[in-house]
């Protein structure tokens, strides 16, 4: 069982869906035993870093999540649910992260020049830089994922899998042992995002 | 880099396709799901459905097919038509929409955008609007082109991404259906004051007019396009492959 964060931010439909498009048995939740009996932990998430980080501390489930990574349960983290993985953001003021993956969120729009738009819309290539990642067991180099998102994440050298050029470097998959980001959103990047999603489900630690 | 986007965009009625005839290789073109699926297997980058069912019974039906589509086909889907109240958004956001396009909805209400903006994000609410020329402007028209509405249209395109518009769809009405190419002129005026994405709309009818509209605007970031693609005139992969030898980074 696949246990998919339910904290009140974003739209799970293409998640789930795409969960269940590959057989894989998964349950949207916010109860403590639900996600502690999961084999595995998706952090979901659209919206702004603050207001999301709140609502799942709100949940009181933090400590849940600190626990199960801890043990080795693998998480994965999609575009702002990657986002909180790392230790600090500095969308609007600056707020700490989960911690997990090293690195800060920050700012695209003051690392590239003024006439790219912001934020970053669209289909990009990955360019893979460990390709024995086991996220990245059905991934080609080159392959195109959908990304939308305004912040990205920096300093994060050492957990960097795969990224995309957009003038800077972005970040597309992170992983700090059994702790899995992907900026972008693979339950909206068709055949590759779905192989993406196959291989966590995949993942043993 | 990010490549140019691909749009087929596909009209529905009472859960039905308007408009897919004649095409190769399927044997129900009026089934969205069955032309979604075509779509996708051919490369398209992104779908948009537009409701223009006038009845209650037709919107539940789309509810369904928009619920059928976004559990077989994982790419971005944008929904438009009929969406003029939050609870609208709502509506077809639970049932798949990854964006929400407003047209006539923010022309008898501009705030619509900025509540809905404030509510799921700048990148769900896509501005929609249909153009053409007067005496020399460009304005923008309501009831599917019939009535001026006297707003500029590079004013409106300015107004509502200042309220959280995350995308515009130009859609030229001087150059609708006429096969002669993109409105390129139309195209830059809005492009010039705006800085999110623009979606370009209306007038294609050969491969060469998406080659033309990306490298004459730049700040154009895809092709919609509806009658070609579903009659098959033009195929999205043999079109992808085409940019892409014309140096137009593309998906494929």
């Amino acid at each position: 069982m696949t246990a998919i964060i339910n904290y009140g931010v974003g739209n799970l439909f293409s998640l789930t869906g795409s969960l269940k498009h590959l057989g894989i048995d998964a349950v949207v939740t916010n109860d403590a035993d639900e996600i502690r009996n999961a084999e595995r932990i998706i952090l979901p998430g659209v919206g702004a870093f603050a207001d999301a980080k709140q609502k799942l501390l709100d949940t009181g489930l933090v400590p849940v999540l600190n626990e199960e990574v801890k043990n080795g349960k693998p998480l994965l983290g999609i575009c702002l649910g990657m986002q909180m993985l790392f230790e600090k953001s500095y969308e609007y003021g600056e707020h700490s992260g989960l911690g997990y993956i090293k690195g800060d969120i920050c700012p695209l729009n003051e690392d590239i020049p003024d006439d790219m738009k912001v934020p970053h819309i669209g289909w990009n290539k990955l360019i893979v830089k460990d390709k024995s990642n086991p996220l990245l067991r059905y991934t080609n180099e080159g392959d195109y994922v959908y990304y939308v998102h305004s912040f990205y994440g920096k300093n994060c050298d050492d957990s960097l899998v795969a990224y995309s050029e957009y003038y800077v470097n972005v970040p597309g998959v992170v992983c700090y042992k059994n702790v899995f980001g992907t900026q972008f959103h693979p339950e909206k990047s068709g055949e590759v995002g779905l192989k993406m999603l196959k291989a966590f489900c995949e993942v043993t630690v | 880099m990010i490549t140019k986007r691909i749009i087929p965009c596909l009209d529905i009625r009472n859960g039905r396709v308007v408009k897919g005839v004649n095409f190769e290789g399927i044997q129900d073109v009026e089934d969205p799901v069955v032309l979604a699926k075509h779509y996708n297997d051919s490369g398209a980058d992104e779908l948009v459905f537009y409701d223009i069912t006038a009845s209650f019974e037709g919107r539940g039906l789309f509810a369904d097919v928009l619920k059928d589509v976004a559990s077989n086909i994982f790419i971005p889907l944008t929904v438009g038509g009929n969406i003029n109240s939050l609870d609208d958004f709502d509506r077809v956001l639970k049932s798949g929409a990854d964006k929400v396009s407003v047209n006539t909805g923010a022309i008898k209400n501009p705030l619509l955008i900025r509540d809905a903006a404030q509510k799921y994000g700048d990148q769900c609410v896509v501005l929609s609007m249909d153009v053409k020329r007067v005496d020399g402007r460009f304005m923008i028209f309501a009831k599917g082109g019939r009535e001026n509405t006297g707003i500029d249209a590079v004013e409106w395109a300015k107004k509502c991404t200042s309220y959280g518009a995350g995308e515009i769809v130009v859609n030229s009405i001087n150059t609708d259906g006429v096969k002669n190419g993109f409105d390129i002129e139309m195209l830059q005026a809005i492009c010039d004051v705006v800085s999110v994405p623009v979606i370009a709309s209306g007038g294609a009818g050969s491969m060469e007019h998406f080659k033309t509209l990306f490298n004459t605007v730049p700040g154009v970031d895809a092709g919609l396009a509806a009658s070609i693609f579903h009659f098959g005139e033009i195929k999205i992969n043999d079109l992808k492959k085409y940019l892409i030898s014309q140096n137009i980074e593309m998906r494929i």
